[in-house]
């Protein structure tokens, strides 16, 4: 016979050992509508039905962001790729101050007919690296680092380098 | 078995180190002269960490001063998700081993995270809007730690909800323990799901992907929250036990006549 106390123990692992097991069934189940957006590959994969609404994130395609103005509101097309696939975009409003080349976006809005996303909303996803300027500019300088092309080389190599002045 | 459980109402004498350690006389003592000096240590870690990192840290590259909001956001995350480890630890203490400190303590702490929780909740929207966009979306980081602020209600009002408080602290309990499975969810949603909110910035593998100017203000700040966290939740302890030991000394008097 087990003392109370280690039945309770065994009791709170076992039941603790089950809710995690069904939790982690539920997320997995659940995974897909857990994401809150999907990536220019798996919108290539899955070719969402034009009119359905749906978030579109990934990264703002270097050299093709073009703006025009009707009046006063701009309107934009770009691209949001991920690196393997890329979804043409066409936004009119005005983008969040972070936009620009290489940013991260997540994009609200439906496919058209024409394999264009029409976007509803821009939010702009920032990156997880926090660096001054000059940091920022001495890597672009040494080559090291091109904002426009995706997330800055491995932490290790400029969170403690030394700049200029 | 259950009705067995909730209904001991006089707490199961614990052993050995255990018992030793969480004497509430033995706490009382030990902590009460602590308090102002654990209270001064922890205001000026804190204000040190925020005028650094407000008024001397470097602005960010991309996000210019806004990034200063992680000052006070990131901090607040950390000690909002490590208040809900402490608060499942004492849980588990409670239900297991039964001891009235680790009751007394799981009361006191709901307020003091849900506080925290509810600072990282509205600088997070705070930072949202300027950088993102939107002051709140309903992506996983977001919606996981709300589920903190949620669960953290909940103890609050489940802890306090029984005339016998031990059935509150049983209750509560299991509550806090099968919440706990949401700490590692807040931790990986940014890995496991595409988010909104970025990934991790400081994480045990792999450098910290912060420049060290703008991370030593943010360690610092770091320190004084959690600091700040312990002196009142050691406080409110403290005062929580004061109360029950003038609770029962006046029934002992009004029992002598």
């Amino acid at each position: 016979m087990l003392k109370p106390k280690r039945r309770r123990l065994y009791l709170v692992i076992v039941s603790g050992l089950c809710l995690s097991a069904a939790v982690g069934l539920t997320l997995a189940a659940f995974s897909s509508s857990l994401t809150y957006f999907l990536s220019p590959r798996q919108v290539a994969a899955q070719h969402p039905a034009p009119g359905m609404s749906f978030r579109l994130g990934g990264i703002v395609q270097a050299g093709t962001v073009q703006t025009t103005l009707a009046g006063q509101t701009p309107t934009t097309h770009f691209a949001v790729t991920d690196g393997r696939a890329a979804v043409p975009v066409v936004f009119t409003g005005v983008l969040p101050d972070l936009f620009r080349e290489g940013q991260g976006v997540v994009a609200i809005g439906a496919m058209s007919g024409d394999g264009v996303f029409h976007a509803d909303e821009v939010l702009a996803k920032h990156g997880a690296a926090y660096m001054p300027k000059d940091v920022e500019q001495s890597l672009k300088e040494a080559g090291k680092w091109d904002p426009k092309f995706g997330p800055p080389p491995p932490a290790s190599t400029w969170n403690d380098m030394k700049v200029g002045s | 078995m259950n009705e067995n459980v909730l209904s001991r109402a006089v707490p199961a004498k614990t052993s050995g180190w255990l018992h030793y350690f969480a004497n509430p006389g033995r706490f009382l003592r030990f902590v009460q002269p602590i308090l102002p000096w654990a209270a001064g240590v922890s205001l000026i870690l804190t204000l040190a960490g925020l005028v650094w990192g407000y008024q001397f840290a470097p602005a960010d590259w991309e996000q210019g001063d806004a990034a200063r909001i992680m000052y006070v956001h990131v901090p607040a995350a950390w000690v909002a998700m490590s208040g809900y480890a402490m608060l499942a630890v004492c849980s588990l203490f409670s239900i297991v081993w039964r001891h009235p400190l680790a009751d007394i303590a799981a009361e006191e702490i709901g307020p003091i995270g849900a506080g925290f929780t509810f600072v990282c909740l509205v600088s997070g929207s705070l930072w949202g809007k300027p950088m993102w966009g939107a002051y709140w979306v309903w992506d996983a980081r977001l919606t996981s730690v709300l589920v903190l602020f949620f669960l953290y209600l909940g103890h609050i009002a489940l802890i306090r909800a029984f005339d016998n408080k031990t059935h509150g602290y049983r209750a509560a309990a299991i509550l806090a323990l099968a919440g706990a499975i949401n700490l590692p969810i807040i931790v990986y949603s940014v890995q496991w799901w595409n988010t909104l909110h970025q990934g991790n910035t400081i994480s045990l593998a792999g450098g910290a992907k912060i420049y060290m100017t703008m991370l030593y203000p943010l360690l610092i700040s770091t320190l004084g929250f959690y600091l700040s966290f312990l002196t009142m939740v050691c406080a409110r302890v403290a005062a929580a036990v004061c109360e029950r030991k003038t609770a029962s000394a006046l029934l002992a008097a009004a029992e002598r006549g």
